[in-house]
């Protein structure tokens, strides 16, 4: 790429920084130069995250209308999948599964509940009843 | 011990790696050098995982190796461990930093609060430097940014014991002394790094890695709009030019990067055959940027036929073949 091609469309890192590059200069020599950003980097993040939008109110209806428990719905909202929920719960995969069924769920003990809560950086009030 | 002096870089782990050598005086590192000696140039799909419910694809090498290949092969002597207790993790980091010695960290992104919200995923492969304490805040040098900062120790806390693939576990990098390095001992670091990185990028069996497996990744593709349908397909294409792109490589970064390091070494070792490899790496980080557009008008939806990603698929097969030959040439060069 050379330097005068460098992007430098706004985006998400405004005002937090702009990135290294590495540029051919008029000698033809490469060197670092700093960019504020690609649009076509700017609208795959975009697109990323109206997907991840997208996942949080599907399992937000699934919680409302029964199918499965709050676990699915933070751990979305939290961005996870069952691997990072199991690292921070010390639970494993399975039994995160089946605490996402809302029966199995609301009888799980407060201590259970406690490893969710943190795991999500909520009090137990809110894992058990939402703000949606 | 003398002040410490922040680093911006392209990348994380090259810029600990710059800032942790030229801190104990190694001034003629440069991150292209740091990146070359650690053979950090790379290809991997790994099938049938998924990250971020995408693709898992990497254009560089495994988090951590770039610091250890470079330090070793520069003789420099570094020490990297990890820890199963919070409380020694930070008691060790205390001990270093009363000592003066600034400490590389591995640490998730997801909680890192200086981040912006949109580039907070579950990444724990992320590299800062924690360079000194101040008022109960620890200094920080994390070099995607132009600037320095802090962090309070719970925070730091969070960040280091991420939890996820490649959790940190506390991980710390940090260089103790390094003699004095040789023009002989530079350029022979060079040597082994590419020399190493053309193994990784020719010879590794199975086709999903290196030249070839970007070959496997545009035969995925081609096959994504009828297996995935098109809205799911068009995000894996996003996630592929998020992983290609993610913050502070832009463009076919690593590319870029590879050919400024051979650039480099064409100068130390008066050698124009490495300008011309130089040449064409940059041409395939190049057209890594066209295959960034293209995938853009995918996900954007300019683009959403068939032969579209077909297009892609082909482009594709073109960067493979051109590293492929690149790095043939490589290998023969004698240095």
């Amino acid at each position: 790429m050379k330097k005068s091609e460098l992007p430098q469309d706004k985006g998400h890192l405004e005002n937090f920084t702009r990135e290294v590059c590495y540029v051919k200069n008029a000698e033809g020599k490469y060197e670092a130069d700093l960019s504020v950003g690609w649009e076509v980097k700017n609208d795959a993040l975009d697109n990323a995250w109206s997907d991840i939008d997208e996942r949080i109110e599907q399992s937000k209806k699934s919680f409302l209308d029964g199918t499965s428990s709050q676990v699915a719905y933070f751990m979305e909202r939290e961005l996870m999948d069952i691997g990072v929920l199991s690292g921070y719960t010390g639970f494993w995969k399975w039994q995160i599964k089946r605490h996402m069924k809302s029966a199995v769920f609301n009888k799980l003990s407060d201590k259970k509940l406690s490893k969710y809560a943190e795991a999500f950086g909520v009090s137990i009030q809110e894992l058990k009843k939402p703000n949606l | 011990m003398s002040e410490f002096i922040h680093n911006q870089t392209a990348h994380c782990e090259n810029g600990v790696t710059l800032s942790l050598l030229k801190n104990q005086g190694l001034e003629f590192m440069t991150e292209p050098l740091a990146f070359g000696i650690g053979s950090g140039l790379f290809y991997i799909h790994i099938p049938f995982m998924k990250v971020n419910n995408g693709p898992a694809i990497s254009f560089r090498t495994i988090p951590g190796l770039i610091f250890r290949r470079t330090c070793k092969l520069l003789g420099v002597h570094m020490v990297t461990r990890k820890f199963r207790s919070h409380e020694e993790a930070q008691s060790v980091l205390e001990d270093l930093l009363k000592k003066g010695i600034p400490v590389g960290c591995q640490v998730g992104v997801y909680h890192l609060v200086y981040f912006p919200k949109e580039y907070r995923f579950h990444f724990n492969a992320h590299n800062l430097i924690v360079f000194g304490k101040e008022e109960g805040r620890y200094l920080i040098s994390d070099p995607t940014m132009e600037m320095t900062t802090s962090l309070l120790p719970e925070e730091l806390d969070k960040v280091r014991f991420a939890k996820g693939a490649f959790a940190p576990k506390g991980r710390v990098n940090y260089v103790l002394s390094a003699k004095d390095v040789t023009n002989e001992k530079l350029k022979s670091a060079i040597k082994k790094g590419i020399s190493r990185n053309c193994q990784f990028m020719l010879k590794i069996p199975g086709g999903i890695a290196g030249a070839k497996g970007i070959n496997y990744t545009a035969k995925q593709i081609e096959g994504w709009r009828e297996k995935y349908g098109e809205k799911q397909a068009a995000l894996h294409l996003g996630q592929i030019v998020r992983m290609q792109e993610e913050i502070g490589t832009g463009g076919g970064g690593f590319r870029f990067l590879y050919a400024a390091f051979l650039d480099q070494a064409s100068e130390i070792f008066g050698n124009d055959q490495l300008l011309k490899i130089s040449d064409k790496i940059t041409q395939s980080g190049d057209l890594w940027r066209d295959s960034a557009m293209q995938m853009s008008g995918i996900y954007k939806g300019r683009l959403n036929t068939q032969k579209d990603y077909l297009d892609t698929a082909n482009l594709l097969r073109e960067i493979s073949a051109l590293e492929k030959e690149a790095f043939q040439e490589l290998k023969r060069i004698k240095l």
